[in-house]
């Protein structure tokens, strides 16, 4: 390894997403009742804002903070609190036999296997863009991301609009009562 | 100087091993939606981190766009996850077993 000192602010920001991230992703998985997995799935993405601070991705932090902490977890409790669900879930039970060593195994293999290319690769780094202008520091990022996004990523944005506009109609359709089971229940 | 982008990275590859142990080992669809979360998250920090170490603004924009997908994702999931409720009284995957042979 060659002898680098990073500054030490930017080796405290890293241990503070990285700790809040995997924390954050144990007590998902961990947890027994889904409002406290809830609240700890928005502790990994408070860390994942923070690394993207971290990153100079301005923008995508504070996206990050309001669609999915403002909006995508408080979506996770309101169906938590509506279905009353969040007691008696039974994490111990395992129908499958063997599918947690399985599972365990897999998972250890990919990350492993991710961790190793990481370490056998080496990129291009500093080299001034692959495509087009450099990567500004800071708040010209977004101008740069909204030009991207609004010219040579138009039409995939206007797909998105789109994907929004079908999702809210299915939800609506999929979580409305039968209108015949309604009358049927009106008649009782 | 700046922390490697290859920390980032194994941070990335640990929350992507993460959610995708809960979600082969947890039974609640509810829960399998948060693991699911984490990983499309990891995704996002590969994408971030990437998009710093080339210089490139492709990486931030194809951010943008799995963020929109995740969150359309979760709204339909989430509604058929209340439809299933409904039906069965229950979030757990095992109960949804109708197709067994």
């Amino acid at each position: 390894m060659i002898a680098v000192t990073y500054s030490v602010p930017s080796i405290l920001v890293f241990a503070t997403s990285a700790l809040l991230i995997l924390v954050g992703a144990l007590g998902v998985i961990t947890l027994k009742n889904p409002v406290h997995a809830a609240l700890s799935l928005i502790m990994t993405l408070f860390g994942v804002a923070v690394a993207f601070v971290a990153q100079s991705a301005d923008f995508l932090a504070a996206v990050q903070i309001i669609v999915y902490a403002g909006a995508i977890v408080v979506l996770f409790l309101f169906v938590i609190m509506f279905l009353g669900v969040d007691r008696n879930m039974h994490v111990g039970v395992e129908p499958l036999v063997g599918q947690r060593p399985f599972a365990a195994a897999g998972v250890v293999i990919t990350v492993g296997g991710l961790i190793a290319l990481f370490a056998s690769s080496h990129w291009v780094t500093a080299a001034a863009s692959v495509s087009g202008k450099a990567l500004a520091k800071g708040s010209g990022n977004v101008k740069q991301l909204g030009t991207a996004i609004f010219t040579t990523y138009l039409f995939a944005f206007e797909a998105t609009a789109a994907l929004l506009i079908i999702a809210v109609v299915g939800a609506v359709l999929l979580a409305r009562r039968e209108r015949a089971t309604l009358s049927e229940e009106e008649v009782e | 100087m700046n922390v490697p982008a290859a920390w980032y990275l194994v941070v990335a590859a640990l929350l992507f091993g993460v959610g995708a142990f809960g979600l082969l080992t947890r039974r609640s669809a509810l829960i399998m939606f948060m693991c699911i979360e984490l990983m499309l998250n990891a995704a996002n920090l590969t994408f971030v981190t990437f998009s710093r170490t080339l210089g490139d603004i492709a990486g931030q924009a194809s951010v943008f766009f799995v963020m929109v997908v995740a969150a359309a994702e979760v709204t339909v999931g989430l509604g058929i996850v209340v439809a299933v409720f409904r039906r069965k009284s229950s979030t757990s995957v095992d109960d949804m077993s109708e197709l067994k042979g």
